[in-house]
């Protein structure tokens, strides 16, 4: 079957690799329908994440058709089409009982601090991904979702990461009617977010960003106030002032590891790699949050450590909230806002590229080439 | 494990302050008490282990699902198994890994070439789109980077 295969930082090719088999009685085997590359997944196309396998299958957004499924499998059957979750979660383990399915305790040997995922390296479990025409999804009557006959396949896509993330990144705000609520970051994510905010009921969202093109995207999709960082001598006194010198009450880093418009930041994280990439966005988000405010973070950072303003953190008195999105929980309340027309996920799709042409798909997104948003991959 | 103050529940003010309500990690948590069990839940069948799996030293025993691809060989799987014998805790873990990393992407172009498959590095890259749609910026690239290793192989010349 065609599959991505990783080749090191910044070079990726596909190839013709054996077909997954089933491991273990609860796995089931899909056939990939949709994929989409990720802004996470450019943080592994960077090198950024460690033990990043030469050789690995990236992906974690994909939607599919059951095609074989184990002994234990109950709640599927073959020919099944269905969005599966990026989180490998077993549904048994407290964490999962609690709610809690990106921190399953029984998907990742290989590390504590995160639950299995798809395609994201083996310190996320060393599963194969979806950007290939088969994929083995463990715990099958966990994750995957039989997408309702009525839903857009492009919306369906989505589902499985940006929309979920996005939401939850608004609802770890906890963000109060009339709040003023902050977003950095105009990715996908960045943009979800901005437009999920408004569920929570605030007077106000800005996104912040660097790239004009996705500013302008972002402004139109989220209905959200829009502003460059370059334009601006100090994002945080900006933010300052624009809330009546107090802060906003919800900021949410939607950037992660990669994040631009701090020197010391960049050289020592994405340069040097002394700490796990730029934590500039958090940085702002706790600086530009008012006293007593919440911070809310879904942008991904790799381990070990990043610089962080703690003093800050104590001193003003945040809330932070953080983890990988639980897909699974915030799926039947994100099917209702799709089908009934509130969220429209698959307007940021701008790209559709073979998966035989993963390798420029990839460049595409990375470089922020031809105004691509979101690209998805077709087998 | 016992609380080290066994009679906890009898300090004054104990939990009265409590408000289910305000559980910080609300709305992500269906709080169960289950924690309090540890790790004594219900779980799946194992699965076989058929590769080596390299394990994280802060859990007791192998999950009961895990990925199989690519199994940890040659230099870059030795380094990979120093690491491991690290908590996750330790950059003794996360460099080496790291390291593991860069060493594996020689590895892989070895590999290539031992397979008489030489990696065609333009396609591989995705050139071809930023030719497409940032010809200036790919060629001030390509620009920078030529200076840069003339200017590194006049400065090694002199040294000689």
């Amino acid at each position: 079957m065609l599959a991505m295969n990783y080749r090191g930082p910044y070079r990726v090719r596909t190839i013709d690799k054996p077909m997954p088999e089933i491991l273990h009685p609860e796995d089931a085997i899909i056939r990939v329908t949709r994929s989409c590359i990720c802004g996470s997944d450019l943080h592994l196309y960077h090198g950024m994440v460690p033990d990043t396998r030469v050789g690995s299958t990236f992906g974690h957004e994909f939607t599919g058709i059951v095609e074989e499924i184990g002994p234990l499998v109950q709640k599927l059957k073959v020919g099944d089409q269905v969005l599966v979750p990026f989180n490998i979660a077993c549904g048994k383990c407290n964490f999962c009982k609690q709610g809690l399915f990106g921190n399953c305790h029984e998907s990742n040997p290989m590390a504590t601090a995160v639950g299995g995922i798809f395609g994201y390296s083996h310190t996320a479990g060393g599963f194969d991904g979806g950007q290939a025409e088969y994929v083995r999804v463990p715990y099958a009557d966990v994750g995957p979702t039989v997408i309702p006959a009525e839903m857009d396949p492009d919306d369906a896509v989505l589902l499985t990461d940006v929309v979920p993330t996005g939401y939850q990144a608004a609802e770890m705000g906890g963000i109060k009617e009339g709040d003023t609520v902050v977003v950095f970051g105009a990715g996908p994510i960045g943009i979800m977010a901005a437009r999920c905010a408004w569920f929570f009921g605030p007077s106000r969202v800005i996104i912040i960003d660097h790239i004009d093109y996705r500013l302008e995207f972002a402004k139109n999709y989220a209905k959200c106030e829009a502003y460059n960082f370059k334009d601006m001598e100090d994002p945080v006194v900006f933010l300052k002032k624009t809330t009546d010198w107090y802060g906003a009450d919800v900021c949410i880093d939607c950037v992660g590891c990669e994040a631009e418009g701090n020197t010391l930041q960049t050289f020592s994280g994405r340069v040097m790699l002394m700490q796990a990439g730029a934590a500039t966005a958090f940085q702002w988000a706790v600086n530009s949050v008012k006293k007593g405010g919440i911070v809310s973070v879904v942008g991904v950072y790799g381990p070990p450590f990043n610089l962080a303003p703690i003093g800050n953190i104590v001193n003003k008195g945040i809330t932070l909230r953080a983890n990988q999105a639980s897909v699974k929980r915030l799926l039947p309340k994100l099917i209702d806002h799709v089908l009934s027309g509130r969220l429209d996920p698959k307007g940021l799709i701008t790209h559709r590229v073979p998966l035989a042409e993963v390798a420029d798909a990839y460049r595409l997104f990375s470089s922020k080439l031809d105004n691509c948003i979101k690209t998805v991959l077709i087998p | 494990m016992k609380p080290l103050n066994e009679d906890y529940k009898n300090i004054p003010g104990w939990g009265m302050d409590a408000d289910p309500e305000n559980e910080p990690t609300y709305p992500m948590k269906n709080y169960t008490g289950d924690d309090h069990s540890r790790i004594n839940y219900e779980q799946s069948e194992q699965q076989a282990q058929e590769v080596e799996i390299l394990m994280s030293n802060e859990r007791p025993a192998i999950t009961r699902v895990f990925g199989t691809t690519i199994p940890p060989s040659g230099l870059s799987g030795m380094i990979r198994r120093y690491a491991f014998q690290h908590s996750e805790d330790r950059y003794r873990h996360w460099i080496p890994l790291l390291l593991a990393d860069r060493v594996n992407v020689v590895e892989g172009l070895v590999a290539d070439i031992a397979s008489l498959h030489i990696p065609n590095m333009i396609k591989e890259r995705g050139l071809a789109m930023e030719w497409k749609y940032n010809r200036a910026g790919l060629l001030k690239k390509a620009a920078v980077a030529a200076f840069t290793g003339i200017a590194l192989y006049a400065l090694l010349k002199r040294k000689k």
